[in-house]
């Protein structure tokens, strides 16, 4: 399985704070890859890394064998590498087709068409007529899934793609991934829902404080020591005793 | 249930300050919290820990009566907390020093924790008070002249649990004091939880810090996806190994 996308020993300070420190991932083409870590451990700053919204201090982003790194936004994702955002990037005051005639830019023939093979692919063809911002919010997270289909990218990076948005709405985001996954689109996903990502990935990268603690297939990393310590925090009190023997080695 | 070896608040009397229970809240459409039963008990340390979205500030806010249940009880020491406004909550004891920086920065230290006592008319009182919580934190009698924006980021902390204490809370809730801190920084945080506690005030304390929180604590409580999942004492529940199933889904092996 050949690597799609790779970041190389990536830095980002903002202020005096490190963003990111060394970080290296990889997505092999083909998988939904989850990227997960607590709070602030810069999962979202490594997305905006790779897509050109922010600048790295140091290290690489490569796309294939191609190296993108620090490329500007609309470069990034016209070479094949589609996002959407924790809050989502929608135009509120245009109707939904209009969103979608937007994303496809050219006017061609067919655009229209297609448009709304995609809504109806998220399953929002219903609301082709509606202003965007009338949507709910899980439904505006299938506008951007939809809006970012059409411009048929490599690879879709979402971010948060489970968050605040009902269960029903959950499981219906995870099947069309996994519909979309089958045909061949590879995908990374942040997302603070577990099921979620234990349920849909195949590999799975753990950041914390910018860095990679642990990568591998989902049954491996949430049993990791590493993942968990990320989590629960480091114990102050007892950090110099002897280990816990229940920790195993 | 075995006795626990001497560990932190051992003057816990075994009587709650403040029991909830069935607990529904939240904003708009959906509930937060979906059935929160829990009690404080007296004396003690709690801690509530629980990933992302668990409910752990929503929990807080109902309590304070920034957030209105939509169901359930919340009665501290016979006195039912539903339905009052902030400000009755407060008069009851329960003061809450929120997660992000809330001192008056071009203020001095010592008019800050002052502060904490302008819901009480009485002078001579108020300065009994500020000599009492300067034995709690010696520290804070030597910044007293300082401005509050001066301070580093661990200090201002300091300055905020005085500023509580000003009140003698029957109920102190501090909501994630570790945040944005360092991990040497931290400790002294801790130690200050400890030391208040020391001196008998009742604490309900939300971390993200788990590991450090459950440790310093009498009893904890994991909170995940609106509930209650893990209670017992903070021992207990840090030994627990559910605990990293709750975080990371499915079944943790620790071997």
């Amino acid at each position: 399985m050949s690597v799609l996308l790779r970041t190389e020993g990536v830095h980002k300070s903002y202020g005096g704070v490190r963003a990111l420190d060394t970080c290296t991932i990889e997505v092999n083409e083909g998988t939904v890859t989850g990227l997960i870590g607590p709070n602030g451990s810069g999962k979202t700053t490594l997305f905006n890394v790779i897509t050109g919204y922010a600048k790295a201090d140091a290290g690489e982003v490569y796309l294939a064998d191609r190296r993108i790194t620090n490329m500007a936004p609309d470069k990034v994702f016209a070479l094949g590498i589609g996002r959407t955002f924790q809050l989502t990037r929608i135009f509120p005051s245009l109707t939904v087709m209009e969103n979608m005639l937007v994303a496809s830019q050219h006017h061609r023939a067919g655009a229209r068409k297609r448009a709304i093979e995609q809504l109806e692919f998220v399953g929002i063809e219903g609301y082709h007529a509606s202003l965007a911002g009338t949507l709910s919010y899980g439904q505006r997270k299938l506008l951007e899934l939809a809006y970012i289909l059409v411009a048929d990218p490599a690879i879709i990076l979402l971010d948060e793609p489970a968050g605040g948005v009902n269960l029903s709405l959950v499981n219906h985001i995870a099947a069309r991934i996994r519909e979309l996954n089958a045909a061949g689109k590879t995908f990374l996903i942040v997302e603070h829902n577990m099921e979620f990502v234990m349920g849909l990935c195949h590999q799975v990268t753990v950041l914390d404080s910018g860095t990679v603690v642990a990568a591998g297939p989902p049954d491996i990393v949430r049993t990791d020591r590493r993942v968990l310590d990320a989590y629960l925090g480091e114990d102050l009190e007892d950090s110099d005793e002897d280990p816990d023997p229940a920790e195993g080695t | 249930m075995t006795e626990q070896a001497m560990e932190p608040g051992t003057s816990t009397t075994g009587r709650s300050v403040l029991k909830i229970d069935g607990l529904v809240a939240g904003y708009g459409g959906g509930d937060v919290l979906q059935g929160v039963s829990l009690e404080v008990a007296q004396g003690g340390i709690t801690c509530v820990v629980g990933p992302n979205g668990a409910g752990k500030s929503t929990l807080m806010s109902t309590i304070s009566g920034l957030l209105r249940p939509r169901s359930g009880s919340m009665v501290l020491d016979g006195h039912d907390l539903v339905g009052r406004s902030t400000r009755q909550v407060l008069q009851l004891g329960v003061v809450q020093v929120p997660q992000n920086h809330s001192l008056f920065r071009d203020m001095t230290v010592r008019e800050n924790v002052e502060l904490g006592a302008y819901i009480l008319s009485d002078r001579a009182l108020t300065a009994r008070r500020l000599a009492a919580v300067f034995d709690v934190f010696p520290q804070i009698a030597g910044w007293a002249g300082q401005k509050a924006g001066s301070l580093s980021g661990g200090q201002q902390r300091l300055v905020e649990f005085a500023r509580a204490l000003m009140l003698e809370p029957r109920l102190l809730m501090l909501d994630e004091p570790s945040m944005g801190l360092a991990p040497k920084i931290l400790r002294t945080v801790f130690d200050a939880i400890r030391q208040m506690n020391a001196a008998g005030t009742t604490i309900l304390l939300v971390e993200q810090n788990a590991r450090a929180g459950l440790r310093l604590s009498t009893h904890g409580v994991v909170m995940e996806n609106g509930r209650v999942r893990l209670s017992g004492t903070g021992r207990e529940v840090l030994e627990n190994p559910e605990i990293g199933a709750l975080y990371l889904g499915g079944a943790v092996n620790p071997g």
